[in-house]
Order: C-alpha cells, then structure tokens, then sequence
C-alpha cells in the first residue's frame, strides 16, 4: 500500500510535467496547426538559460530564473513563432514540421557546442528532502511538482474560460475564420498561445532540471512522450492533455516498478498505437465527422 | 525538353565521377563515398514513401537497422551475404506493410508520431535484446562479401559493390515511378479522396508504398552493416531517421535525383567544408529552416525554379492560372 | 426500362440531425436523371453515402440487382461507376494527360501487370481521344494546377468519364462554371448519354442547366424526396416552390 502511495506520487509528479509540456503543444496544434517537434528541446532550454545567467552574468539562482523565464517567452514564444512559424505554415504542415525538426537540432548542438556536452547540476528553489506519510516516503519535490503543475494548470483554465482574452483564443482555436468576421485580433490571440507555451515549458523546464540535470539531450525523450501524452488524451481538447500527461506519468513509474524498467519507454508507444487504431479522436476527444 | 536533357547530361557526369573518384581518394575518402552509396539508397526509399506517396515516415532508419542487424547476425555466422539481403528484404517489406496500416486511418502529424514511435520501439529492442543483438555492445567483426569470386574486402572494391546496388535499386525504383504505380502513388499523394474514386485502391497503394520504401531501407542496411563493420543500437535511432528525412526534404522530395543530392549534403559536404560535426549541424539545421521557408520543395524544386526563371516564357496560348492550386 | 440503380429507404444520421431520411429511387438504363433542392437537403450527403463515401445509417443501395451497399469507392469504380465531386477535384502535379491516363489505368489488369507491363499500354490513346472529345488540345501536357477553373472542371468530368462508366454521378457539375464553358459541357454530356448509352444521374443548382439537360428530376428537401417527374411538371410544382422559397 505503501508502495502504491509512493509510486502514485511519482507518477503523479512525472505526469504533471509531461501535462505541462503537452499542453503547450495542443494550444499551438489548435489556434495555428503548428505541431512543434522542437517541444522537448523547448524543455530542456531554458534551464541553460537560468544557468548561462548564473555562470557568465554572476546573478543570483532567483534573479537567473526569472530572467531565464522572460527570455524563454521572448525566445521560444515571440521570436520562435515570428521568425520560424509565420514565415514557413503557408507553405503547409509537413514543411513546418521538417523546420521545427531542423530547429531541434541547432537548439540541442547548440547547447553542446556552445555550452556543455555532459549533464550540468541544476539547483532547486525547494527543499530534497523526503517526507514519511503512512510509512511510505514522499520526497518534496514531487509535492512540489504536483503543486506548481496544478496551480499552473487551475490560472491557465481559469484564464481560458474566465477572462475576455481567453475567451477569445479559444474561439480562435475553434474556429478562426469566424472570430475573424467577430472582430477578434486573430494573429494576437495566436502570439499569446505561443507565449503561453513558452511560459509552460520554461516552468516545466525548472521543474524537471534539478532531477534529470540539465543536458542538451533531454528533450528527445520527453518532448516524444508529451506528444504522446497529447494524442492519448485528445489532441483537440487542453483536458485532453492533462489526462494524457497524468496517465503517462503514473503508468511509467508503475511499470518500471513492477514490470520491465528496460521497456517503461515502450508502454506509450504501444498506448499510443492502440490508441491511433481504436480511438483516434483519444481518450477524451470528441469524433469529428466529416463529409467529403 | 532541355530541362530532361540538362538533368541526363548533369547524371551521366555524376556518374562518371563516381566511378573516377574512388582512385584519386585516401581510404576515408573511399570510405564517405561508400556511405554516401549506402544513405542514398535509405533515402530513395523514403522519397518514394514520403517524396511520391505523400506518407510521412520516422522510421526508415528502423529498417536500415533491420537490415543491418540481419547482415550482422547471418554473415558473424557463416552466412552469405545474399542470404541477409533476402532475408533482409522480406522482413522490411512485412514489417514496413504493418506500419502501413496506421497511415490508412490517420495522416501527416499522427502518422509521423506513429513511425515515430514505431522507431523508438524498434530501437528499444535492438537495445535490450542481447541474446539477439548483443545490446549497447554491438556487433563487430561483421565481415565484407566476396561477390561471384571478387573479393570486396578493399575500400576501393567494396565502394563499387554499394555503387552497383545503388545502380539496380536505381534502375528499380526509377521503373516504378514511370509504371502506372508511380502515378497512382502520386494520386494517392496529392488527392486520395478522388483517387478511390478513379478505382485506385488507395489502402494497397498505401501499404505497397510503405513496403517498397522499408525494403530500400533494409537494403541500405545490410550494405551498411559490412561498410562499417562494426554496428550498436545508437546508429539507428532517432537521429538517422530524422537526417533521411532532411536528406530527402533538402534534395528535393518527389524529384528521383532528391534523395542524392540530399545524401551529398548530409554525408559528403561536412567533410569538404572541414566543420567540426556540431557546428556543421547547427548551420544545416539553419540552412534547413531557411530553405522551407523559401523553397519548401527543396535544392531541386530551387533549380527547378530557376531555369524557368531565366529560360523564355513557354511557347503556346497564355492560360490564366488560378493561385493556390497546386496547394 | 430496368433499372441501374434502385435506392432503398437510404438514411444517414449525423449526431442525432437526419441529413438523409429514408430516400428511395430508382435510375433507368439510359436516362440523365437531375436531383435538386436547397442548400442542406442532404444531396451531396446521399451521392457519399451511395459512393461508399459514408457508410449510411440505414436502407440499401443496388446496382444491376447487386447489393452495393458500404462498398469501397473503388471498387464500386472498378464496377463502372464514375463521380465527380462538388469541389474541384484534379490531380494538380499531375499533367492533364496523365490525369487521364490515372483514371483509366486501374481499369486494366491486376495490379502486378500494372507494374511489369508496358507503362500506359492503350491508354494514351483513349487519353487523346477524351483530350479532343472535351477540347483541352491546346493544355494537355501542362500540369493541372495551372489550368483555368473552367478548364479544370471538364477536366475532372473528363475523368470520370475515362474507364468508360455505365452510371456517373455528377455533383454540381456547372458550379463556377461561365456560360460558353457551360454550354460546352451540356453538349460534351449529352453526346456522351447518346453516344457510349452512359446513364447520368446529376446534383445542379443550376435550374436552367438541370432542366435543359434531365430527362427526370428528383426533388429532395430536408433528407426527403418531395417530387418528382419530367423538367416541365417539376418546375410547376406547388411544394417545389415552397420548399425553395422558405417555409
């Protein structure tokens, strides 16, 4: 029981992470139809920032950070979607996609060449201590990771559904041929969900450094599994991606426990390709039916 | 057709090169030529797959590393290496057939995160099976064919064995895109819908398309695991998968010559230009971005625009055109 | 006459709305038989759903006797049923020749005598012919993409007509369409109807065309055939003009 506990609240933590991540990717695929393959380097940039802040700036961790947010939103969010984006999505899906696989790479060499190639200590805001709850052992930072996530998420839903400008991104996503006719600033409302996804992968990114480190190769891994995350849960739907991301993260840390630690990576996929065949709309999306 | 005639009299000279160059080469040399021969094949698959059929593929190199694991394993044995190109061949064109399957229900992004982890999978297994694949150790001393008594030990010798494959998968896959499959391969790529509705089966197509594509993979690998002699999961990752599509998508994707002059690009231009390897990535992946921004249709498709441009206006009525069409 | 085609009861619901509610009719050997009726009365909905486009809900679909219903596009294609669609539907890369030579080339042989045998046995011929027979000459080996719309449009009836069908589905064939072009195609449709004793059945809103071209017209409002009988007799109909008038 107690082992259940413990490895509930890992899978939680790990899935709240990947929720994070794969939610930023669905806003981008809904209001531009940019599926972003640099998602998992997104990840693991910004902690370079915070540390490239603190090495070669001399600021402090809490100053590093918060510039490191600031300009992963200007970087990742702004210029991504002004120089990468809008330049290439006229030309269709597939080339956006190359361009986003072509940006991974400069972003995870860059990293290498410019910065380090080994996996550089990253410092936590929060205590690393565990907890015994019921005889079974918690560390905090798990505690903390469902926290942030959860806050993070509850302000993001509060925004969508609660205020004007969410409101209208949303109609945006669903339809902005319309909320174009509506009057509303169309191009602006995608340049927020692009600076909302910079601002989700930046936290995720400081959530997740001081566990795995920081190295340049940290995101293949988990920008595939955030996608994965997105498609299992509902690739139209922001719920959809909480449910994917949580399910992951619980099921990783139950299999490697229990089953296979040397397949834990192979559960999503085959999750995934179930889930491609059987349900395709996921697990909490609506079908979409067509004519021709 | 000058255009037909310009890209005959450029093949014929690059194929006089590549049958001079090896002799004017250090063994290195011999050596990225060989694995240009080698890549090219893998990339032709793709085009054919991606460039013709219009399915996205992340998993080609999978099926290099099939075939190179089935080249190793056999040929470490006692096994000719014909057996493995046979062997080789039939698997990718099954497995490649299954992962077919996906593409008949989804498209574009899901299908590329279905081969996507299609190759993660595969890739796990060539890790974690040893008994099989000898794990992170990998396999060495895979040994070079001798060929009808002609021994392709020699870097030389061994370069024009893979010049000589490529040159029958060539002639193949050139034989299929002007076959009456070609062009219901292009159906299928650019109006699926309206294709079934001409009486083209477009899930056989479908599967066949990923089929053909995989086998070229599997034969690039079993070229492959011989070239280098020594091979580990690591060279059949992700990152293979993703420098076959750039080689394919630089080159030129639906022209035959993309995938060569893509494989140019990849393999043979970062040892010309004498970069260190990352820095060498870092500039292609900026010369990737900015050529979809601009000419999202490639190296060839630039060319292709090019003489146009410069040659005279097309003889014939004026027709007026439609923008976004061809979209 | 017997009948080509018999529909029976067809329905298709989407989401609880009935796009096509119980629709029954028969198609004789020979005729051109026009369907019309407002926006959203569910006719491109029925064409998809005989075409195997849309699995129907309800009801069955016979050709020459033979249950067809839920069968694949192309099989039913390789049966002698041809279609074209509401939007444009060409192969824009494609030249206009091999646009046709597409639509042919699954009609003859297996699948593997496609690959071995001689590229286009036949085909370009029966090509040219349709090329003179619709006067595209003049823009037979540009690409598709770059041909004017109304060129496009004989295009894309051209194919449908290049296996040499029995039965053809037009979907909205003078949509967009300018009026020399029109008069082109409605004489390009008759010939054939005469000529090859191909049987039409044709989705217009275009009243003039519908009823200078139809042998019999079908009238469809809300999923549900309202009326139906010879041009002269529909264009007087009481509920016709209700149903296209607003209720």
């Amino acid at each position: 029981m107690a082992d259940i506990l413990q490895l509930l609240v890992a899978g939680l933590a790990t899935g709240g992470i990947y929720a994070l991540v794969a939610i930023g990717f669905v806003l981008l695929w809904q209001t531009s139809q940019t599926i972003n393959f640099a998602q998992g380097e997104f990840v693991m940039v910004p902690a370079f920032f915070v540390l490239a802040a603190m090495k070669l700036g001399g600021l402090s961790f809490p100053v590093a950070m918060l510039l490191g947010f600031l300009v992963t939103v200007v970087v990742l969010g702004l210029l991504f979607k002004r120089l990468l984006v809008d330049p290439i999505i006229r030309h269709g899906v597939l080339p956006l996609v190359i361009s986003s696989i072509a940006l991974a790479i400069f972003l995870k060499e860059s990293v290498k060449e410019f910065y380090a190639a080994d996996a550089q200590p990253f410092p936590a805001a929060w205590a690393t201590t565990n907890l015994t709850v019921g005889g079974a052992v918690v560390a905090v930072q798990n505690l903390v990771i469902i926290a942030v996530a959860v806050v993070a998420v509850a302000a993001l839903q509060y925004f969508l559904a609660g205020t004007r400008t969410g409101r209208r991104m949303q109609a945006t996503a669903q339809n902005p041929g319309l909320a174009r006719i509506l009057g509303i600033p169309v191009e602006r409302m995608i340049l927020y969900t692009f600076l909302i996804n910079a601002g989700l992968v930046a936290l995720a990114s400081f959530l997740v450094s001081p566990i795995y480190l920081a190295k340049f190769s940290n995101g293949e891994t988990l920008g595939l599994v955030a996608f994965i995350a997105a498609i299992i849960g509902g690739f139209n739907q922001v719920r959809g991606a909480i449910v994917g991301g949580l399910l992951l993260g619980v099921i990783d840390n139950f299999v490697a426990a229990y089953l296979s630690a040397q397949y834990r990576g192979a559960i999503p996929l085959f999750l995934l390709i179930a889930v491609i065949l059987f349900r395709p709309q996921g697990l909490v999306g609506r079908v979409e039916e067509r004519t021709v | 057709m000058t255009r037909a005639r310009t890209a005959r009299v450029i093949a014929a000279a690059v194929v006089v090169a590549a049958i001079v160059a090896p002799f004017t080469l250090k063994p290195y040399g011999i050596y990225l030529l060989s694995l240009w021969a080698v890549m090219t094949i893998a990339a032709i698959g793709l085009n054919l797959t991606l460039g013709y059929a219009g399915q996205i593929s992340l998993a080609q190199a999978s099926f290099v590393g099939i075939g190179a694991y089935t080249a190793a394993i056999l040929t470490t044995q006692g096994w000719p290496l014909a057996a493995a190109f046979v062997l080789a061949m039939a698997l990718c064109f099954a497995i490649g057939w299954l992962l077919g399957y996906p593409a008949l229900r989804v498209q574009h992004h899901y299908l590329a995160f279905v081969t996507l982890s299609f190759a993660t999978l595969v890739f796990l297994v060539l890790r974690n099976e040893e008994w099989l694949t000898k794990g992170v150790y990998g396999i060495s001393g895979i040994p070079r064919p001798t060929v009808l008594g002609w021994s392709t030990q020699g870097p030389v010798d061994f370069y024009f064995f893979c010049l000589g494959v490529l040159a029958l998968v060539s002639a193949a896959t050139w034989w299929i895109i002007r076959s009456p499959w070609g062009r219901a391969f292009m159906a299928l790529r650019e109006n699926p819908i309206r294709a079934s509705s001409l009486g083209v089966d477009t899930r056989r197509y479908t599967l066949m398309a990923f089929a053909i594509g995989s086998v070229l993979g599997g034969i690039s690998g079993v070229l492959y695991a011989p070239l280098v002699q020594f091979i580990e999961p690591n060279a059949f990752a992700l990152g293979l998968s993703f420098n076959l599509l750039l080689m394919v998508i630089v080159g030129g994707s639906g022209y035959f010559y993309g995938p060569f002059l893509g494989a140019v690009v990849s393999v043979l231009l970062p040892e010309w230009l004498r970069f260190s390897e990352g820095l060498y990535l870092i500039l292609y992946a900026v010369f990737v971005m900015i050529l979809m921004a601009y000419f999202p249709s490639g190296l060839l498709g630039l060319a292709e625009g090019l003489i146009k441009r410069a040659g005279k206006p097309a003889p014939g009525p004026a027709l007026p055109t439609r923008d976004g069409d061809a979209s | 006459m017997p009948a080509v085609l018999e529909v029976r009861e067809l329905a298709k619901t989407f989401g609880g709305i009935n796009a096509v509610n119980g629709v029954s009719f028969d198609v004789h050997d020979g005729e051109i038989l026009g369907i019309i009726g407002p926006n959203g009365s569910g006719k491109s909905t029925l064409f998809n759903c005989i075409l195997g486009q849309l699995t129907p809900s309800a009801g069955e679909v016979r050709l020459d006797g033979r249950a067809i219903t839920g069968m694949r596009p192309s099989d039913l294609n390789l049966l002698g049923v041809g279609r074209t669609f509401q939007l444009l539907q060409v192969f824009p890369q494609l030249s206009v020749r091999e646009n046709l030579i597409l639509a042919g080339q699954e009609h003859l042989g297996s699948i593997w005598s496609r690959l071995a045998g001689r590229p286009d046995a036949g085909l370009t011929g029966a090509a040219n012919r349709m090329i003179e027979f619709f006067r595209l000459a003049v823009v037979a080996d540009e690409r598709a993409g770059a041909l004017s719309y109304g060129q496009q449009k004989l295009l894309d009836v051209a194919m449908a007509f290049m296996a040499g069908p029995r039965l053809v589905l037009l979907d909205e064939p003078a949509g967009g369409v300018n009026p020399t072009m029109l008069a082109n195609l409605r004489e390009r449709l008759r010939a054939i109807n005469e000529t090859a004793k191909a049987t039409f059945v044709v989705i217009e809103h275009n009243m003039e065309f519908v009823m200078s071209l139809c042998t019999r017209v079908l009238v469809l409002d809300e999923g549900r055939i309202i009326a139906e009988g010879a041009p002269e007799t529909i264009r007087d109909n009481h509920d016709v003009i209700e149903a296209y008038l607003g209720h």
